[in-house]
C-alpha cells in the first residue's frame, strides 16, 4: 500500500512527461553515441573491404572493441594547446562540432510508441525547423576552431566550410518544401504517420503498413496503394531526395564535399592544430552529425520507423520495439550509403563544388517546388 | 612546341557526372561484397601466417654457429668471419686449449662469439669466408629486441639457432 502513493505520483501528467523524456533522452544519447563509435570503426571496415583489405581484426573479434581501444588512446594523450591560439574558442569549438548534431536528434520520431509513450523526445510542430536551424549552428564550431587555431590551414578549412555551408543549406531546405506542401505539417511525427497512411516518400508504391489492409476496401486504396496522384507526386519527390541527400553531404562534410578538411591540401583542415579528446570531439561530431542526418533523411523520405505490414507501437510493445529497431536499422542503411560512396568518389575542385551548388541544386530545388505546386492543383483540380 | 590536347566531347548525361558515380559505385560495391564473403585474396595476417615455407633454399637469414653431428663446435676461432664482416658485426675472442691435452693440435675454440643483429647486413660474406663451414646464414629473419643489449646474439645463442650440420669437419678430424 506504502508503494501506491510514488506510483501516482509517477503517473501525474507532468511528473510522467519529465521522467519519460529523460529516459528517452539517456536511452538514446547512449544509442546514439554507441552508434557513433561504431560507424568509425564500420568506415574503416567497409574502406578496408572496398580496397579489398581487412581492416581492424586485432582488438576483440573482427575488431569490435576497437573504438573503445582509439578511445582510451585519444582520452589519455596530451590535451596540447599551441601558442597564440585564442584560448576560449579555441576550448569550446569542439564541442560547438559536438552539440548541435546531438540536439537534432531530440525531434526525430526513432519509434512509433512504447506502453503509450510516443517514441519521440520533444513532439515540436516546428520539427522541421528546429532541424534545419540546429544543424546550421555546426558550422560555428568548424569556423571557430580554424580561426581561433591562428594557423593559416585550419583558417582556410574553416573558410571553406561557412562559404560550403551556406551555399548548400539553400538546397537543403528548399528540396524539403515539397514534402511539407503534400504532407501539410512540419511535425515530424505526422510527416511519417503521412507515410506510414500513403506510402513512403521514395517508395509510394509500397504496401501500407498498420491501417494499409483495411484500406484496400476504402475508395482511394489499391492494392499497391499507388494512384494517379501518387505516381505524379513520386516525380518531384524523387528529385527532393536525390538533391537533399548530396546536401546533406555537403553539410556533414563527407566526401566529395570534404573540402573543409581535404588533407591532401590543408594538413588536416579546421582541426589540424588540435590533439586528444578536442580533435576527438571533432571526430565524433562529425561522424553524430552523419547520424542525425541520416535520421533526417529516414523520417522525411523513408517512412521513418514504418515497414510495410509491420503495425505500430499501438498494437503491443513488441511492434513498438520491432519500428524502434526499424528505424535505427534504416540509420544504418543510410550510413553505409555515405561510407560507400565516400570510398568511391574523389573530392570536388572548391569551384566546382561552389558552382554545383549555386547553379545546379538552388534551381533544381526551387524549380521542384514549383512542380510540386502544380501537380498538387492539378490534383485538387 | 605547344601540345594541344583535343578535349572529349562529352555528352549531356556525361557531364551530369550520374553515370559516372554510378558506375564506380557498382565496382566499390563488387569489390565490397567479393572481399565480404572472401572470394578475394588479401595480404597474409603476418604474425599468425608466415611465408617460412615459401623461403628458397638459398635465402640468407640470421648467420649462425653449427655443431656437428657429435655436438662438437665447428669453429676455430680464426676471425676470417670477424675480418670480411663489412659491418664488423662479428666479434670474436679465441681462447687456446691446452697445449697438453689431446686436442693440442686445434689451437683455438671462441670464448666469445658476438654477433651484433643491428650490424649485420645478411650478406653471407661470413659463411663463404669460413674454413670449417662453422656459420651459416639460416632462414630466421624475423630478428628483434627491446635493447640493443638483446639484439646482440652471444655464443650460445648463435648455436641455439644453428643447430647441427652434417658433412664434412677438418676440425676434429685426427688426420688432418
Amino acid at each position: 500500500m506504502s508503494l501506491m502513493p510514488s506510483l501516482d505520483l509517477f503517473l501525474q501528467p507532468e511528473i510522467f512527461l519529465v521522467w519519460t523524456s529523460a529516459l528517452k533522452t539517456f536511452v538514446i544519447l547512449g544509442v546514439v553515441l554507441t552508434m557513433v563509435a561504431y560507424s568509425v570503426w564500420a568506415e574503416r571496415k567497409v574502406s578496408a573491404f572496398i580496397q579489398d583489405r581487412i581492416g581492424p581484426n586485432r582488438v576483440g573479434w573482427a575488431g569490435l572493441i576497437q573504438p573503445v581501444a582509439d578511445g582510451v588512446k585519444l582520452l589519455l594523450k596530451e590535451n596540447f594547446v599551441p601558442g597564440g591560439v585564442n584560448k576560449f574558442f579555441f576550448s569550446i569549438a569542439p564541442s560547438l562540432a559536438m552539440i548541435p548534431s546531438i540536439l537534432v536528434l531530440a525531434v526525430l520520431p526513432f519509434g512509433s510508441s512504447l506502453f503509450g509513450v510516443p517514441m519521440v523526445i520533444a513532439n515540436l510542430d516546428i520539427g522541421v525547423l528546429w532541424v534545419f536551424a540546429v544543424s546550421s549552428l555546426g558550422v560555428y564550431g568548424i569556423v571557430l576552431a580554424g580561426w581561433a587555431s591562428n594557423s593559416k590551414y585550419p583558417f582556410l578549412g574553416g573558410i571553406r566550410s561557412s562559404s560550403q555551408m551556406i551555399s548548400y543549406e539553400l538546397s537543403l531546405g528548399l528540396s524539403v518544401v515539397p514534402v511539407f506542401m503534400i504532407t501539410g505539417t512540419l511535425n515530424l511525427g505526422e510527416i511519417v504517420q503521412y507515410q506510414v497512411d500513403n506510402g513512403w516518400m521514395v517508395f509510394p508504391a509500397w504496401f501500407q503498413t498498420g491501417a494499409g489492409l483495411r484500406d484496400m476496401t476504402t475508395e482511394s486504396g489499391s492494392m499497391f496503394g499507388l494512384d494517379l496522384g501518387k505516381t505524379l507526386l513520386w516525380i518531384p519527390m524523387m528529385i527532393s531526395f536525390v538533391v537533399f541527400i548530396i546536401a546533406m553531404f555537403a553539410e556533414t562534410n563527407r566526401i566529395p564535399f570534404d573540402l573543409p578538411e581535404a588533407e591532401q591540401e590543408l594538413v588536416g583542415g579546421y582541426h589540424t592544430e588540435y590533439s586528444s579528446m578536442r580533435f576527438a570531439l571533432f571526430f565524433l561530431g562529425e561522424y553524430a552529425a552523419m547520424i542525425a542526418g541520416s535520421g533526417v533523411i529516414v523520417t522525411l523520405f523513408l517512412g521513418g520507423w514504418s515497414l510495410p505490414f509491420v503495425p505500430d507501437g499501438s498494437q503491443g510493445w513488441f511492434w513498438g520495439l520491432v519500428n524502434i529497431g526499424t528505424f535505427f536499422a534504416k540509420i544504418a542503411a543510410i550510413i553505409f550509403f555515405f561510407l560507400w560512396v565516400r570510398w568511391t568518389l574523389p573530392r570536388f575542385r572548391f569551384d566546382q563544388l561552389m558552382k554545383l551548388g549555386w547553379y545546379v541544386f538552388f534551381e533544381v530545388a526551387l524549380i521542384n517546388i514549383f512542380l510540386t505546386a502544380g501537380i498538387l492543383a492539378y490534383l485538387q483540380s | 612546341m605547344a601540345t594541344i590536347v583535343q578535349r572529349p566531347q562529352l555528352s549531356l548525361l556525361e557531364r551530369s557526372y550520374f553515370p559516372a558515380i554510378l558506375g564506380g559505385l557498382w565496382i566499390t560495391i563488387k569489390h565490397f561484397i567479393k572481399t565480404l564473403f572472401g572470394q578475394t585474396k588479401v595480404t597474409m595476417q603476418y604474425p599468425e601466417q608466415k611465408w617460412d615455407s615459401a623461403l628458397p633454399e638459398w635465402y640468407r637469414g640470421a648467420p649462425t654457429l653449427v655443431k656437428d653431428e657429435h655436438d662438437r663446435e665447428r669453429c676455430v676461432a680464426c676471425q676470417l668471419c670477424e675480418f670480411i664482416c663489412p659491418p664488423r658485426a662479428i666479434t670474436i675472442k679465441p681462447a687456446e686449449f691446452p697445449s697438453n691435452g689431446p686436442w693440442a693440435k686445434v689451437e683455438k675454440y671462441p670464448e666469445k662469439f658476438d654477433i651484433d643483429m643491428i650490424r649485420c647486413i645478411y650478406c653471407g660474406l661470413c659463411e663463404e669466408v669460413c674454413p670449417e663451414q662453422a656459420i651459416f646464414l639460416r632462414k630466421d629473419y624475423s630478428i628483434t629486441g627491446l635493447t640493443r643489449a638483446e639484439m646482440v646474439h652471444d655464443k650460445e645463442k648463435l648455436y641455439e639457432l644453428g643447430g647441427v650440420r652434417h658433412g664434412l669437419v677438418n676440425k676434429w678430424n685426427e688426420k688432418k
